[in-house]
């Protein structure tokens, strides 16, 4: 049989199981994204007693299985029907899209905030010094020196949380949202064609790839200053650097 | 009383670090034009008094009056902290690691503290930096980024970026110590003529050329006191104390 039958016959539906994947892990990262840096503002500055909910929350989403956190979510949320229905919540937590998303945009912060906060640690203080004494504002010192420095730093492991991210998504699949292995699954139960799964392998390959790609680009607009000319600039044999 | 010319005056300046003193009550008043050397072995605590005029460092107590704003420290606490960033606003400061922000050119680092700060339109802060920049002879370095200038140049723009704020006094922090020495005389040019054209300076150095021919007062620091204080002319001719002695005995 021809791998190629399978695609014609069902590619409306893998097509719309691809656009559940991006659209689920593109609203979980973003939410993430947003959320994130405030947290690791406080994680980098806050007292230890202040951050203590905040590591007792990334503790949690990243000492136990994005699977259980969905389950927890999706099923837990059925005990606590009648009290969520009175806040007028049930709505939300019946879609089990809302719920996966709500779990993956929880754990992704989590990741989120760590990476960020390493990157605003790293961040040199003497070019925060530098700002803070022409006068700057500590909020304006942050999204002018601190925060652009941080992305710089964060960057490639955020790219690379995004891409876990989206494979995890597929977990989504379980409670029922039909995003491409949501799709697979079912296409496979009425076709029993096999081949539909290297189909779907190749799409989440593909979505990676156009990722990857679209992150570099970023990451070299971010370091446009670091060695700017040259492509070939390697760790080993880097350009030619400042003289002291 | 402060004279009317008074442009900066710091009154019983303490700074402890845990029970370490590093600063045992130091004044120091600078007027309109006056370019005053602080000397002094490492751990003085030269640097750190520098840094507690602009409040980089808080003093555990003090006081600092910069252009009519008093900001009076107790128990390490500002009375009105608020002020901090006016005060800033108000002196320029050039650092031993120059600290340029990397991710920025170095048109855009001198343009910063005008647009960001004193909210002036793009167009002439453009303006202002592209004249700062040639008076430091860098006018052909505007859209480079500092990684890709040599220590000299990059301190140089540092200097350019203090004085598009039009600050009252620039307080420079050992500005030559991290250059290679055949780059210090390029900075210490840029200086000499900001002193010649009449700028208050407080500059922390190791150069006792500078502070013997450019300086109009030197101050040396010792153990967190101000040991002694006076004219070059008369510092370097005939000191007074023992201490000033065996530094300029041990620096010669």
């Amino acid at each position: 049989m021809n791998p190629l039958d399978i695609l014609i016959q069902y590619w409306p539906r893998l097509l719309d199981g691809t656009l559940m994947t991006i659209k689920l892990t593109l609203l979980g990262a973003v939410i993430a994204a947003i959320i994130s840096p405030m947290f690791a503002l406080i994680r980098a500055n806050a007292s230890p007693v202040a951050q203590a909910p905040l590591r007792l929350y990334i503790s949690f989403m990243r000492g136990t299985p994005i699977l259980g956190q969905l389950f927890l979510i999706y099923y837990g949320s059925g005990q606590f029907r009648p009290f969520l229905q009175e806040w007028g919540l049930w709505s939300f937590f019946r879609d089990p899209f809302n719920c996966a998303l709500l779990a993956f945009a929880l754990n992704s912060t989590a990741y989120q905030t760590e990476i960020l906060r390493g990157g605003i640690m790293g961040v040199a203080r003497g070019e925060i010094e530098a700002a803070k004494a022409i006068g700057m504002r500590p909020s304006r010192v942050l999204r002018r020196i601190v925060f652009p420095h941080a992305y710089r730093i964060a960057w490639p492991a955020l790219g690379n949380e995004v891409i876990l991210l989206m494979k995890a998504s597929a977990l989504a699949s379980v409670v029922t949202v039909f995003d491409i292995i949501g799709r697979t699954r079912q296409i496979f139960s009425r076709s029993f064609d096999f081949s539909v799964y290297l189909w779907a392998a190749l799409i989440y390959l593909c979505i990676t790839a156009i990722f990857v790609l679209l992150w570099r680009l970023g990451e070299r607009k971010l370091s446009r200053h670091i060695g700017a000319q040259s492509d070939s600039r390697t760790i080993l044999n880097p350009p030619e650097g400042p003289k002291a | 009383m402060t004279q009317p010319d008074t442009i900066l005056k710091a009154e019983g300046i303490c700074k402890s670090f845990g029970t370490v003193k590093v600063l045992k009550g130091i004044s120091l008043e600078a007027r309109q034009g006056d370019v005053i050397s602080i000397l002094g072995s490492s751990g003085s605590g030269k640097s750190t008094f520098l840094r507690c005029l602009n409040f980089l460092e808080t003093p555990t107590s003090g006081k600092v009056t910069v252009h009519g704003e008093e900001i009076l420290v107790r128990n390490g606490k500002p009375q009105n902290a608020r002020h901090i960033e006016t005060v800033r606003s108000h002196l320029g400061m050039v650092f031993q690691q120059f600290n340029l922000w990397s991710h920025r050119t170095v048109l855009e680092n001198v343009m910063e503290g005008p647009v960001q700060v004193k909210r002036m339109p793009k167009a002439q802060a453009r303006d202002v930096a592209e004249a700062l920049l040639l008076r430091v002879g860098l006018q052909d370095r505007m859209q480079m980024y500092p990684s890709q200038l040599s220590g000299g140049q990059q301190q140089r723009v540092a200097i350019a970026r203090a004085l598009a704020m039009e600050p009252d006094a620039i307080l420079f922090d050992e500005p030559t110590s991290a250059l290679d020495p055949e780059l210090v005389g390029e900075v210490l040019k840029v200086m000499q003529s900001l002193a010649a054209e009449g700028r208050t300076m407080i500059v922390v150095t190791h150069e006792m050329a500078f502070a013997r021919d450019v300086s109009s007062e030197v101050v040396f620091l010792h153990e967190g006191r101000i040991a002694e204080q006076g004219p070059p002319e008369r510092m370097f001719t005939s000191p007074e104390t023992e201490e000033f002695q065996r530094f300029i005995a041990k620096v010669k």
